[in-house]
């Protein structure tokens, strides 16, 4: 039964790969990486991680997939033109160089001594991988990484909203300030605070 | 089913990507395909952790998640900044990323 589902999602998992690179236009490529990364959950599930399933789901599926078509939409995502100029034999090199990666990294999976690879896997214990496990040991033995990792959350959240800030874009990075973020944008000199307020109280349409 | 069968899956999953970032020249593209990389890796994480009966390897796992995760939004801001100025989204085009 494992065998099943094991094939049913590795195919899911690698035509979902092959759709990500092959595929021109850009919104169905994050789709068929959506497609990639559930089956590569199930994956995660055969092999007893069920934490990092239901994470890989919420968080990559659900979060990140999300924005990513979010961006697709918003920057108009344009096929890719059929054929990179000045360029030919380029696609078929990387074909080349990928195939080649692949038996490179099978002959050092496959070659190794690691008699432990060829079996079932280890033993393990009942709750192996569930969150309350999980849970246990970022909390005590990988504490520092789990901290490391939030700093880098926070720095990575607060760099993104500084790169894709609407007017100035990345000239005055440097002087930017909490202040400068709340303010709103000057549109147009006209229409200040005020007006707005009691356009809105009034329920009548804004006037530009 | 042993273990070897997903280090191959990893590792094919692996040169398809790495395939994919030679090939596209859309920076969001590329930017997708650093994720299959990122998700072979985790892949052969995993089945580590299970031929191990570790659960280390998970961890490591969830860590690259979290860098994942932070490329993407940062990635994802600069390419809305790039597009926000009018430059081609096109990584054959844009040369250098000095501010």
């Amino acid at each position: 039964m494992a065998e099943v589902f094991f094939f049913l999602a590795s195919i899911g998992a690698i035509a979902g790969a092959l759709g990500t690179v092959t595929i021109r236009n850009p919104f169905y490529c994050v789709l068929a990486l959506v497609c990639h990364l559930l089956s590569l959950a199930a994956l995660f599930l055969l092999l007893r991680a069920e934490f990092l399933a239901a994470a890989q789901v919420i968080v990559y599926v659900g979060a990140v997939m999300v924005l990513y078509l979010f961006v697709v939409a918003y920057i108009g995502g344009e096929d890719d033109p059929l054929r990179s100029p000045g360029a030919p034999g380029l696609r078929w090199a990387s074909a080349l160089f990928a195939g080649a990666l692949f038996v490179e990294l099978s002959i050092a999976v496959l070659g190794t001594g690691l008699t432990a690879l060829g079996e079932e896997g280890a033993g393990f214990s009942p709750v192996f991988g569930t969150p309350s496990e999980i849970g246990r040991l970022l909390l005590t033995e990988f504490l520092l990484a789990f901290e490391v990792a939030s700093i880098l959350l926070l720095v990575a959240a607060v760099g993104s909203v500084i790169l894709a800030r609407r007017r100035t874009g990345l000239e005055t990075a440097g002087e930017i300030s909490v202040g400068d973020l709340m303010r709103r944008p000057l549109e147009s000199g006209t229409d200040s605070d005020e007006e707005a307020g009691t356009l809105l109280e009034a329920g009548g349409p804004p006037q530009r | 089913m042993s273990v070897e069968w997903y280090l191959v899956v990893s590792a094919l999953v692996f040169s398809i990507g790495a395939s994919g970032i030679l090939v596209k020249r859309n920076p969001l593209v590329i930017l997708l395909c650093l994720e299959l990389m990122l998700n072979a890796g985790t892949l052969a994480l995993v089945a580590f952790a299970r031929a191990h009966g570790n659960q280390e390897g998970q961890i490591f796992a969830l860590i690259v998640m979290v860098v994942a995760a932070c490329e993407v939004a940062v990635g994802l801001g600069l390419i809305v900044a790039i597009y926000r100025r009018r430059l081609p989204i096109d990584v054959d085009e844009l040369r250098e990323l000095q501010g």
